[in-house]
C-alpha cells in the first residue's frame, strides 16, 4: 500500500486528502484558515487521525495553494493550476475545461486529450468574481454561503450586480436593499455577477466541454446554474469540487512515490 | 581584507560592456545638465523620436519614460505618482506620465533628476497618451511642444504615403529646432549620424541576437537595461562600441560556455510587455529560481534601426512596435520565439500601457496557438508598484513551468 497526502493551503481553508495506491480516497478534511494560520497543521493532523494512518507511513507529501512554500512538513510543492487539473482529471476523465473558483482567484485551465494543463487564464487583481467577493455579499445579509444559494433559488428575478468590483458592488447591493428589492432577487443578482464576470474569463479560452467546476464557489449552485446560462454547456459538478487541489497533490505524491521507487530500482 | 574584497568584487572593469553602457548613461544625464548649464535650450523628448535628429543638431534632450522607469527601479513609483494624483491625475494613467508630470512640479527625485525643459518633442508612434502628457507639461511651463503625428498603422507595411506625411512634419520639426536653439542642421552631419546609428543598431541587434543559443549567454533581463543606452545615444560612436563590446563578451561567453543567467537554464520564454520596474527583483527571480530564462523580447527588435537615407529613418520610426498592427506585431513576435526556441510566452498585463496590454490579449493567443506555446499572463505596471501582487505572479510563473515541464515530457 502507498499511501500519500496532498494539502491545499488557500486564501481563506485549508484542505487535505489522503490516497491509497494513487487511486481510492480514504480521507478528507478541511479547516477555515488558510496560509498564516494553524489551519493548515489542524487539517494534516485531523484527516490523519480520522484515517487511522500515521505520519510516517506517508511515502510523501504534496503541497499546493498560495500556502504551499511555506508548509515545512511537505516535501514538494505544486502550484494548484497544476493540482486542480490533476484531481479533476481523476473524477472527471474527459474534462477539458476547468473553472475554479477559489477564495481569491478565479481560474480557467484547458486540459490536453490526456488530461495535461496546457494552458490557463487567470482573473486580474479585483476580488471580483472569486469566493471573497461571495464572503463579503453574504455578510451584508447575515447568511453563510450555503444559505446564499438557498435564497437565490427562491428568486423571481435576478437584479443586475455590477462585476467591475466588489467594494462597488456591496454599494450597489445596499442601495437596492434600501429602495425595497426583494432579498433573494438580489442575491440572485450576486450570483449572477459572479458567473457573469468569470464567464468572460472562460470565453477568452478555447474552452470545450466537458466543462467541470472545483473550488470552494463551485458548491454554489446557484452559481453553476447561471454560469451554465451564461456558457450555454452543462457544468460537471462533484461535491468533491472543493478538494481538488488537495486530490491532485496527493496523486502528484503517489506519483512522484513512483517515480523515486522506479529510480532507487535502476 | 573582506571591505577589499567585497569591494573588488562589485567594481566593474572599465572595458567591460557594462561598464561602458553605465557611463553612457551616466555621461548622457551629465552631458544634458551641462548644456543647460552653458544656457543652450534643452528638451525632453518621447523614446521613439528620431535621436538622429538631435546628434545631427547637437541638441541635448533627456527622455522621460528612461527616468520613470529609473525612479520606479529605485523605489519612488509609488511617491511620485500619489504626487500626480494629488493634483487630479487619474491613476488610471500611464505611470510614466504621472511620475513625469509630478516631477516636473516637484523638480526633485534624488532617484533620477534631470534639468527642466525649455522644449517638448513629442511622436504618438508610441501612444496616444503621450500627447495629453506632453501637452499639459507644455501648458504648465509654458515652452514650445514639437508634436510629430505617427499614426498607428492599419496595414501591414508603411506606404509611401505615410512616409511623406510624416517626413513633412519632420522637416518643418527641423526648422523649429533651429530655431529654438540657434543650432543649424548639416545633411552632412546628419549622413554621419546615421552611419554611426546603423553601426550601433547593427551592433544591438547582434548582441541581442545571441539569445538564441542553448543554454543563452545572457539573462534576457539584462537587456532591459542595456536598451535605455539603445534609447538615448543611438547615434553616438560610444554606443556603437559598447554594443560592439557587449557582443564579442556573449560570443566569448557562447565558446566558453558561461552566462549572466546565474542558474541553470531548464526552460526558455518570451516576456512581453515593458518590464515590471517596481519588482523587477521579485519578476526576474521569480523566473531565475526556477531556471526559467528570458531569452525572447520585442525591444531587441525594437531598437535596432536600420536605415540608408532620410526617407528610410522616417520609415523605420513608422514601423516601430507599438504603431505596426495586429498582423505585423504578432509575426515579428512569432519569428522571435522561433529564432530562439522559447518554450512558452509570458505576458506582463501592465496597466499602465493600455495600448499595449489592449491588443496582447489576441495577438498572444495567435502567438500561441501558431507556435504552439503555452501563454500566461500577470497584473503588473510598469511605474506604479500598487498594481502588482507577488503571490499571484508567483503562482502564474509555476503554472508556466509546470505546463513547459509536461510539455517536454516530464511530471
Amino acid at each position: 500500500m502507498i499511501y500519500t497526502l496532498g494539502i491545499d493551503i488557500g486564501s481563506t481553508t485549508s484542505k487535505c486528502v489522503i490516497l491509497q495506491d494513487g487511486k481510492d480516497i480514504l480521507g478528507t478534511s478541511i479547516f477555515t484558515g488558510g496560509t498564516g494560520t494553524s489551519s493548515p497543521i489542524k487539517a494534516m493532523e485531523t484527516v490523519l487521525s480520522e484515517t487511522g494512518i500515521t505520519k510516517d507511513r506517508l511515502s510523501a507529501i504534496v503541497a499546493t495553494g498560495y500556502g504551499r512554500t511555506t508548509f515545512t512538513q511537505a516535501q514538494s510543492q505544486m502550484s494548484e493550476l497544476s493540482c486542480h487539473a490533476k484531481g479533476v482529471h481523476h473524477v472527471f476523465p474527459l474534462a477539458k475545461t476547468i473553472i475554479d473558483i477559489g477564495g481569491q482567484d478565479a481560474k480557467v485551465i484547458n486540459l490536453s486529450d490526456e488530461g495535461k494543463m496546457a494552458n490557463f487564464v487567470m482573473n486580474d487583481k479585483c476580488a471580483a468574481g472569486t469566493g471573497r467577493f461571495l464572503d463579503v455579499m453574504a455578510n451584508i445579509f447575515q447568511l453563510t454561503i450555503d444559505q446564499l444559494e438557498t435564497e437565490a433559488f427562491k428568486a423571481e428575478k435576478a437584479v443586475k450586480i455590477s462585476n467591475t468590483c466588489t467594494v462597488f458592488a456591496e454599494s450597489e447591493v445596499i442601495s437596492q436593499l434600501a429602495s425595497g428589492e426583494n432579498i433573494s432577487n438580489v442575491i440572485a443578482g450576486i450570483c449572477q455577477s459572479v458567473a457573469g464576470r468569470v464567464a468572460a474569463l472562460v470565453r477568452r479560452t478555447s474552452f470545450q466541454e466537458d466543462v467541470c467546476m472545483s473550488g470552494g464557489v463551485a458548491k454554489n449552485g446557484a452559481v453553476r446554474k447561471a454560469m451554465e446560462k451564461e456558457l450555454g454547456v452543462s457544468i460537471k459538478y462533484s461535491p468533491m469540487a472543493q478538494y481538488m487541489g488537495a486530490l491532485g497533490a496527493a496523486i502528484y505524491a503517489y506519483d512522484k512515490t513512483l517515480k523515486e521507487r522506479m529510480n532507487s530500482n535502476e | 581584507m573582506s571591505e577589499e574584497v567585497k569591494k573588488s568584487k562589485h567594481e566593474l572593469d572599465p572595458n567591460s560592456a557594462k561598464a561602458k553602457l553605465n557611463k553612457i548613461i551616466v555621461d548622457h544625464y551629465a552631458g544634458v545638465q551641462a548644456a543647460k548649464d552653458r544656457g543652450e535650450k534643452i528638451g525632453w523628448c518621447a523614446s521613439n523620436f528620431p535621436q538622429e535628429i538631435f546628434q545631427t543638431l547637437g541638441i541635448k534632450v533627456c527622455y522621460p519614460e528612461n527616468q520613470a522607469a529609473a525612479i520606479a527601479a529605485r523605489g519612488a513609483g509609488q511617491r511620485m505618482c500619489e504626487i500626480a494624483e494629488s493634483d487630479g491625475y487619474s491613476n488610471d494613467i500611464c505611470a510614466y506620465a504621472r511620475i513625469s508630470l509630478a516631477y516636473m512640479k516637484v523638480k526633485d527625485a534624488p532617484e533620477q533628476n534631470m534639468p527642466q525643459p525649455d522644449f517638448l518633442l513629442c511622436c504618438n508612434n508610441i501612444c496616444n497618451c503621450m500627447i495629453k502628457w506632453y501637452e499639459n507639461i507644455a501648458k504648465e511651463l509654458n515652452i514650445p511642444l514639437i508634436l510629430i503625428d505617427i499614426p498607428f498603422n492599419p496595414d501591414y507595411e508603411v506606404s509611401d504615403a505615410q512616409v511623406a506625411y510624416v517626413k513633412g512634419q519632420f522637416l518643418a520639426a527641423i526648422k523649429q529646432l533651429e530655431e529654438i536653439t540657434g543650432k543649424k542642421w548639416s545633411d552632412e552631419k546628419f549622413k554621419e549620424v546615421m552611419a554611426i546609428s546603423n553601426r550601433t543598431s547593427r551592433a544591438w541587434l547582434e548582441a541581442t541576437s545571441y539569445t538564441k543559443y542553448q543554454p543563452s549567454p545572457l539573462n534576457g533581463f539584462d537587456l532591459l537595461n542595456h536598451m535605455a543606452v539603445a534609447v538615448c545615444a543611438r547615434g553616438t560612436i560610444e554606443a556603437a562600441e559598447a554594443f560592439e563590446t557587449l557582443t564579442r563578451e556573449y560570443k566569448k561567453a557562447v565558446e566558453e560556455g558561461t552566462s549572466t543567467f546565474r542558474a541553470e537554464e531548464k526552460y526558455r520564454i518570451m516576456f512581453e510587455g515593458i518590464a515590471c520596474w517596481p519588482h523587477l527583483r521579485t519578476t526576474a527571480t521569480g523566473l531565475k529560481s526556477r531556471g526559467i530564462n528570458m531569452v525572447a523580447t520585442i525591444y531587441a527588435d525594437a531598437f535596432g534601426f536600420i536605415y540608408n537615407d532620410f526617407d528610410g529613418l522616417i520609415k523605420a520610426y513608422c514601423n516601430v512596435p507599438n504603431a505596426m498592427n495586429l498582423e505585423h506585431a504578432r509575426d515579428v513576435r512569432k519569428a522571435i520565439v522561433k529564432k530562439t526556441n522559447a518554450e512558452g510566452l509570458l505576458v506582463h498585463t501592465n496597466r499602465s500601457c493600455k495600448l499595449w496590454s489592449g491588443f496582447m490579449y489576441e495577438m498572444s493567443r495567435q502567438i500561441g496557438e501558431d507556435c504552439n506555446v503555452p501563454v500566461i499572463s500577470f497584473d503588473g505596471d510598469q511605474a506604479d508598484p500598487r498594481n502588482f501582487s507577488e503571490a499571484q505572479y508567483d503562482t502564474r510563473v509555476q503554472g508556466l513551468m509546470e505546463i513547459m515541464e509536461t510539455n517536454k515530457g516530464g511530471k
